[in-house]
């Protein structure tokens, strides 16, 4: 199942992607994709993100790999939709995208073990978590100047549900700036698997359904500019278009 | 007596009410009770954001740290922090102490609350967009590095009482005269106020929303750490905050601990 949310005709509904460019609202009615503004697909309680979880990453930033989960929090104001635009600020050197895998909490979650981790996930979508490196500072690093900014985490286009995705460990990632692509990895080499993690976060915090966990970036960080379209695309899930301006 | 918002426990709607800042007795819907009679919930249900290194007591003390590694030089911009939605927990409520740590640090915090949306403020009007006050216990584990973001410390389940209720901003004395006190079991361990601040609120909310929107019913906090008190299992914690009110907490172990 993929559930989107869009806004249409003055309402916001949830939503159905079909092929062929169309999607079907939840009360049946079937529009052109492009009549609709995209939505991120999920309003989260929570949104917590993952630095450096995959080791190829880390080691194009010079990190050794870390030893225990490196998690951070995103507020709701970072969030855009599907063929959105995020804000380059004026006068940056470095801003770069960073195309991952986001988990949609589907229960409450608190203690959960990783053998029964994905009992706890409604599905998957995909977020591109952009970084103003130039704003980078030494304290509770990533801080968020670099990473909590105005709609500078686009999120969707739509969520696909556990069931449908699989294995959400073997996914292959990639980001294309204007059709040319810019980075590939796969979810399998994550430092820290997706069980791992809902094991470890839930160990210490509560999580609630519709909160959402965003898994990291594999490597190829590159600068984007003002007119480039950066997709970030994950297989079985979809693509997330995103303008810089 | 203040005009208040406050949520009671079990009611999904925030109430407007008449209560006496020093703790002792509130009057809601024409009745009126003393504050430990009724079950509070706490009065925010937005984002919870804190802002670090803003106490200059704790300024002072790490400024030799600062510009060594891995810290090399003082931060430039505001340094924030996030209490998420599972550590906001009420007034009288019980804080629990996790499985294997001793001790937690309560610092006492100023709790601004978003009254409209604010995007990229200016200092002079940033107080238009606060509707009031509320007072926070900033728990944590006790930790030193402020490298890495400090989730496993600050996120806990709980570990963000706030209330007990929201003054209203047109009610409250000034800024400058909100005078803080922190009593754990009844004896006084902590006074601080916003005179320690290294600047004034008006900036931080000009420093924030120049990058990232609040919205109403969001909380930017402001802790006076530095010589906030280590409290462990059983202890009252009771913070006051001059013309705002009083929130009290107990640290209780948590259940089931040998059983894991």
């Amino acid at each position: 199942m993929k559930r989107a949310r869009v806004a249409w005709n003055g309402t916001v509904i949830e939503a159905e992607p079909l092929d062929g460019g169309r999607i079907r609202l939840l009360d049946g009615t079937i529009v052109n994709e492009r009549e609709v503004m995209w939505l991120p697909p999920v309003e989260p309680g929570t949104i917590i993100a993952l630095g450096l979880n995959y080791a190829d990453h880390a080691g194009e930033l010079s990190f050794s790999a870390p030893k225990e989960p490196l998690l951070f929090f995103k507020g709701k104001n970072t969030l855009v939709g599907h063929r959105g635009q995020t804000v380059r600020p004026d006068g940056v050197n470095m801003m770069h995208y960073e195309c991952e895998l986001a988990v949609v909490i589907g229960r409450p979650a608190r203690r959960v073990k990783a053998e029964q981790a994905y009992d706890y996930i409604f599905g998957y979508t995909i977020a591109n978590d952009y970084a103003v490196r130039d704003y980078l500072e030494n304290y509770y690093r990533p801080n968020f100047r670099v990473k909590n900014r105005d709609r500078a985490t686009p999120l969707g286009p739509w969520i696909v549900s556990h069931e449908e995705v699989g294995d959400p460990m073997a996914l292959r990632l990639r980001t294309y700036v204007n059709g040319a692509v810019v980075q590939e990895g796969y979810t399998g080499d994550m430092i820290f698997s997706i069980p791992y993690l809902l094991e470890y976060i839930t160990e210490f915090m509560t999580l609630a359904p519709g909160d959402v966990i965003l898994t990291g970036t594999p490597k190829g960080a590159v600068n984007v500019r003002p007119d480039d379209e950066v997709v970030a695309e994950i297989e079985r899930i979809g693509r997330l278009v995103n303008y810089i301006v | 007596m203040a005009n208040v918002r406050l949520r009671l426990a079990g009611m999904r709607q925030a109430l407007e009410a008449t209560a006496d800042p020093r703790g002792g007795t509130v009057l809601i819907g024409g009745r009126s009770r003393r504050v430990d009679e009724w079950e509070w919930d706490a009065p925010i249900d937005g984002a919870m954001y804190g802002v670090a290194l803003n106490d200059r007591k704790e300024w002072e003390a790490l400024s030799n740290e600062m510009h060594a590694p891995p810290y090399e030089k003082p931060p430039e911009g505001p340094v924030l922090y996030m209490k998420p939605a599972n550590t906001i927990n009420a007034h009288r409520r019980s804080v629990l102490l996790p499985s294997g740590i001793k001790r937690l640090r309560a610092a006492p915090a100023l709790g601004l609350v978003i009254g409209q949306t604010a995007a990229r403020v200016r200092r002079e009007q940033a107080l238009d967009f606060v509707f009031g006050y509320t007072i926070v216990n900033d728990l944590s584990i006790p930790h030193k590095q402020r490298y890495r973001p400090a989730v496993k410390e600050q996120a806990r389940d709980g570990f963000a009482p706030v209330g007990p209720w929201i003054v209203q901003k047109e009610e409250a004395p000034p800024l400058s005269s909100l005078t803080t006190r922190v009593y754990v079991n009844g004896r006084l361990v902590q006074q601080a106020d916003p005179s320690r601040f290294r600047q004034p609120v008006e900036q931080w909310l000009a420093d924030v929303t120049a990058f990232m929107t609040l919205y109403p019913g969001d909380v930017l906090f402001f802790s006076w750490p530095a010589d906030a008190p280590l409290v462990a299992a059983g202890d009252v914690v009771r913070i006051e905050i001059e013309g705002i009110g009083v929130l009290e907490n107990v640290i209780a172990p948590e259940q089931g601990d040998d059983e894991r």
